[in-house]
This record gives structure tokens, C-alpha cells and sequence, in this order.
């Protein structure tokens, strides 16, 4: 438990690291690139927590999809090498209350609903067990989520189509 | 696998002592063979050639040779390149491919890892070259190199997809993720009440495995799908700055990963360490299961080859239809009607 904790420590001071950087940096593709490290900290506390399933998923859709699609873009429209001057937003009042908000909001809801409770010592959460739960307890909101992401997936080819 | 040997060694001990040199060796040794067996003489004898022949006795040495070449060349950095990008793109790619060797099983107790969600883990690792490779290409500061990264990355997603739902099939199938409970729903496993040779999904999944061959040639970039590095219109693509070592990790990566995912279609549609008749359970597997495998990779990578030789190139358009229109189609239909047989058989 102790080197756990140890390795917490370590993953999270490098994901705050990360975090900084992605949005200090002056060059967008190293703020992809700085976000591919923060998402994989956020995989390497999922598995820590023997959360395996939920781990490999964040590689697979964050790391292997969404920073893909995302450098993609970027590549395809403008991506300078070196740095850019006008890349960081000149107002920093709006973006820094929002933020405040945002964590204020966040840690009020974890510390309200976790309170004392720990989490069992040896909890490996296999596949089978995540998939009972979303397919028995959470049909419904998965089945709707589903259905969302459809009508979204619609919707896109709708824009992105030319008559 | 250290079960075998009767030692009980500290977990740091077998890491680092035992599993990450064996490690080593299990992605070094297949991604030699095939370069100098296939990639050196395969298509030599295709092309009504010898290949190399002076390096050692048939050009054996070869690889040696070229090795020696690549370490003594300058490891040149174009001058407006993004130096620590450019430096580290290899290693991601690498990385990439370093860690899928980690779930593959040679035996029932020769394992580096057993993991719950073996398969997923594997595509989902996989999935991380392609960061490596638009790295490589951005950072080259060079136009065709940017180009051959986006076709690459493009390639890759749209190929991503048939190669997962091809899996699909033989998760729903073995009913777990997990490789070796593939290896054994195989071993165990019967064709419509007759169990003589088990249920190799090459039989029973074999559009699955067709999908999946087409998907993981693209994956590899391997010709007819190499349009990221296509020669005669991008250089070499994102490799085109690279030179020395950097390129050899870019080389030994594209080679190593043919020889993994080879191993992983062994595991998925061959069966993996078993061959019928001797019960999975007997130990002598953890002997010679790792050779079986490696036979059954090495066949698989022949079919790899074997189509890179022969097929031209796709085009962009083409190799894009393909993907969406035709394999991704087809692999879901697959997954319906293989969800109908598990529940009607």
C-alpha cells in the first residue's frame, strides 16, 4: 500500500506537471503531445487502482483516438515549429474564475461522496465484473448514451456532407 | 514461467532478470529472422534472384552487417527540425511494440503477464504508434515528411477499426478477453459436437481472420498499403530525415511489429502454443509451446510478406474505401452473425 501511494504521489506530480505545460506552452503540437503524457499519468493511476479495464480503455480512446484526431487536425491546418506569440490568450480573468469554479464545484463532489470510505486492498475489477455492471444495473443510461452518440455520429456526416 | 526452472524469485528479479531480457529476445530474435528469411531471400527467389550471399555462409551475416552499417552513420538532425520531438519519435514507436509482446502466451505457465483483458490491452497499445509516427513527421520539418505522417495516421485510424471488430468475433466466440483463455476455448473447444482437432477459429472465425490480416498489413504500412512511405511520390515518407540508429529503430520496430502481430493472429486464429492431441494441460507445453508458436508466427508472417511482395499499391482513395465501405461493413455483420451462432449452437 505504502509503495502504491509512492507511485500516486510520483504519476500525479507528473500529470500536474503535464497539465501546466499543456497550457503555458507556446507551440500547439507540444501541448498535444504534453496532453498524451497527462492522459497516460491519468491511465497509470487507473491501473494503480487495479482498475485495468477502465486503464486500457483511457489509452485506447484518449491516447490511441481522441490526441490522434486532434494532431491530425492540427497538422492538417497550421502547425508551426517553434513558437508562436499569439498562442496563449491575453485575457486570463474569465478562463482563471471559470477554473476556480470548476475545481471548486469538482473537489466539493468527490470529498461529499467518498467522505471516509476506503477502497477495498485487493480490488482488481476484471472485465467481466465492469461488464455486469453497465449491462445489469446501468442498461438504461448506457443504452441512452448509445443512442446519443449515434444521433451525434448522424449529425456530423449531415454537416460534413456537400449537397 | 519461472514455475518450470523451480525457482521462486523476488517479482523485481523475475522483471528484470528474467522477463525483460526474454522480453528482449522474444521481439529481437522473430524480427531478425524474418528480415533476413523473408525480407533478404523471400523475395530475392521471387524475383529470380540470390540476395545476399557473400555476408557468411547464404548471406547469413547480413543483417549483422547492415546492423554495423546503420550504428557507424552520422545521426544527422535537420537544422530546423524540433530536436527532442524528432529525437524521441523512434522510441514511442518502439515502445509501442515492446509492449504488446508482453501478452502474448507461450505456454500455459510462460507468460510475461496475465492479463484479465489481454486483447484489449494489445489493441489498445497499438494504437499508440501512431503518435510516434505523426511525431516523426512533424518534427522532420520537411513537406513530405508531414504528408507521409498524415497518410499514415489517417491510414492507421481507419485501420484500427476493422482490426478490433475482427477480434470482436473471437472474443464473443472464446467468450473472454483474455489470450490464454482463447489458447484453451481453442484447445477445448468443438466444430458442431466433434472435438478432434479443438475449434481453431481460423475455421470457425475465418472472415475474421481475413479482416484481420487485411487490417494488420495496413497497420504494418506493408506494401499494398505503404502509402505512407510511398518512394516514388514522398521520399520515404516520415522516415525520409532519419538516418544511423534512428532509422534502425524505425526498422527494427516495422519488423518486430510484423513478427507480434503475426504472434497475435497465431494466438487468435491458430490456436496459439497448442496443437491437437496432447491435453493443454501437460506441462511439456511450457517447452514446447513457445516453439509451436513460433512456428505458427512464422507462418502468418510468411502470409505478410508473401503479400507485400506480390500486390501493387493501393491509392489513397482506394485504400480509404476499403476500410470504411468494405472491411468495416463486413467485420460488424460478422460480429451479428457470430453472436446468432454463439446463442443458437
Amino acid at each position: 500500500m505504502v509503495a502504491q501511494n509512492v507511485f500516486f504521489g510520483i504519476i500525479a506530480l507528473i500529470m500536474i506537471y503535464s497539465a501546466l505545460k499543456v497550457v503555458t506552452t507556446k507551440n500547439v503540437v507540444h501541448a498535444a503531445l504534453w496532453l498524451v503524457a497527462l492522459l497516460a499519468g491519468v491511465a497509470g493511476q487507473f491501473l494503480l487502482l487495479g482498475a485495468e479495464f477502465v486503464g486500457v480503455t483511457q489509452i485506447l480512446v484518449y491516447i490511441g483516438a481522441v490526441v490522434v484526431l486532434l494532431l491530425f487536425g492540427v497538422m492538417l491546418t497550421k502547425a508551426s515549429l517553434g513558437d508562436e506569440a499569439d498562442l496563449n490568450m491575453p485575457n486570463k480573468t474569465i478562463p482563471a474564475v471559470i477554473a476556480t469554479l470548476m475545481f471548486g464545484v469538482m473537489s466539493y463532489a468527490l470529498i461529499d461522496t467518498f467522505r471516509d470510505a476506503e477502497l477495498p486492498r485487493e480490488s482488481v475489477t476484471n472485465a467481466a465484473a465492469v461488464s455486469d455492471s453497465i449491462f445489469a444495473d446501468y442498461i438504461v443510461p448506457f443504452e441512452a448514451v448509445s443512442v446519443l452518440l449515434l444521433a451525434a455520429l448522424i449529425g456530423a456526416v449531415v454537416v460534413a456532407r456537400k449537397e | 514461467m519461472t514455475s518450470i526452472l523451480a525457482l521462486d524469485p523476488a517479482w523485481w528479479q523475475q522483471t528484470f532478470l528474467i522477463k525483460v531480457p526474454i522480453g528482449l529476445l522474444a521481439v529481437l530474435l522473430p524480427a531478425g529472422t524474418i528480415v533476413y528469411l523473408y525480407l533478404f531471400k523471400a523475395i530475392s527467389f521471387m524475383q529470380s534472384r540470390l540476395g545476399p550471399m557473400e555476408a557468411g555462409p547464404y548471406g547469413s551475416m547480413q543483417l549483422l552487417a547492415e546492423v554495423g552499417k546503420w550504428l557507424q552513420k552520422e545521426d544527422i538532425f535537420p537544422t530546423k527540425a524540433d530536436k527532442f520531438v524528432f529525437a524521441a519519435a523512434p522510441f514511442v514507436v518502439l515502445m509501442s511494440t515492446f509492449l504488446l509482446v508482453v501478452i502474448i502466451p507461450a505456454g500455459p505457465d510462460a507468460t510475461f503477464v496475465d492479463l484479465d483483458a489481454g486483447i484489449y490491452f494489445a489493441m489498445a497499445v497499438s494504437s499508440v504508434s501512431v503518435i510516434g509516427i505523426l511525431m516523426a513527421g512533424w518534427s522532420s520539418a520537411n513537406k513530405y515528411s508531414l504528408l507521409g505522417g498524415i497518410r499514415a495516421a489517417g491510414q492507421l485510424i481507419a485501420y484500427e477499426l476493422p482490426l478490433i471488430l475482427a477480434v470482436v468475433g473471437v472474443v464473443i466466440q472464446a467468450g473472454t478477453m483474455n489470450m490464454q483463455g482463447i489458447v484453451l476455448a481453442q484447445a477445448e473447444g468443438e466444430i458442431l459436437g466433434w472435438g478432434g482437432i479443438g475449434n481453431p477459429f481460423i475455421l470457425t472465425q475465418f472472415i475474421g481472420f481475413v479482416i484481420f490480416m487485411i487490417a494488420v498489413q495496413a497497420e504494418l504500412t506493408q506494401a499494398p498499403f505503404d502509402m505512407p512511405v510511398a518512394e516514388s511520390e514522398l521520399v520515404t515518407g516520415y522516415l525520409t530525415e532519419y538516418s544511423g540508429i534512428r532509422f534502425l529503430l524505425f526498422f527494427i520496430g516495422e519488423f518486430a511489429s510484423a513478427g507480434v502481430f503475426s504472434a497475435i493472429a497465431a494466438v487468435l486464429f491458430f490456436g496459439g502454443w497448442y496443437i491437437p492431441g496432447i491435453d493443454p494441460a501437460n506441462d511439456i507445453f511450457n517447452i514446447i509451446g513457445p516453439l509451436i508458436l513460433a512456428g505458427k508466427m512464422m507462418v502468418i508472417a510468411f502470409l505478410i510478406f508473401w503479400f507485400r511482395f506480390t500486390f501493387p499499391r493501393f491509392r489513397e482513395d482506394q485504400l480509404q474505401r476499403l476500410a470504411w465501405k468494405f472491411l468495416i461493413p463486413l467485420s460488424l455483420a460478422n460480429i451479428a452473425l457470430t453472436g446468432v451462432l454463439k446463442v443458437v449452437l
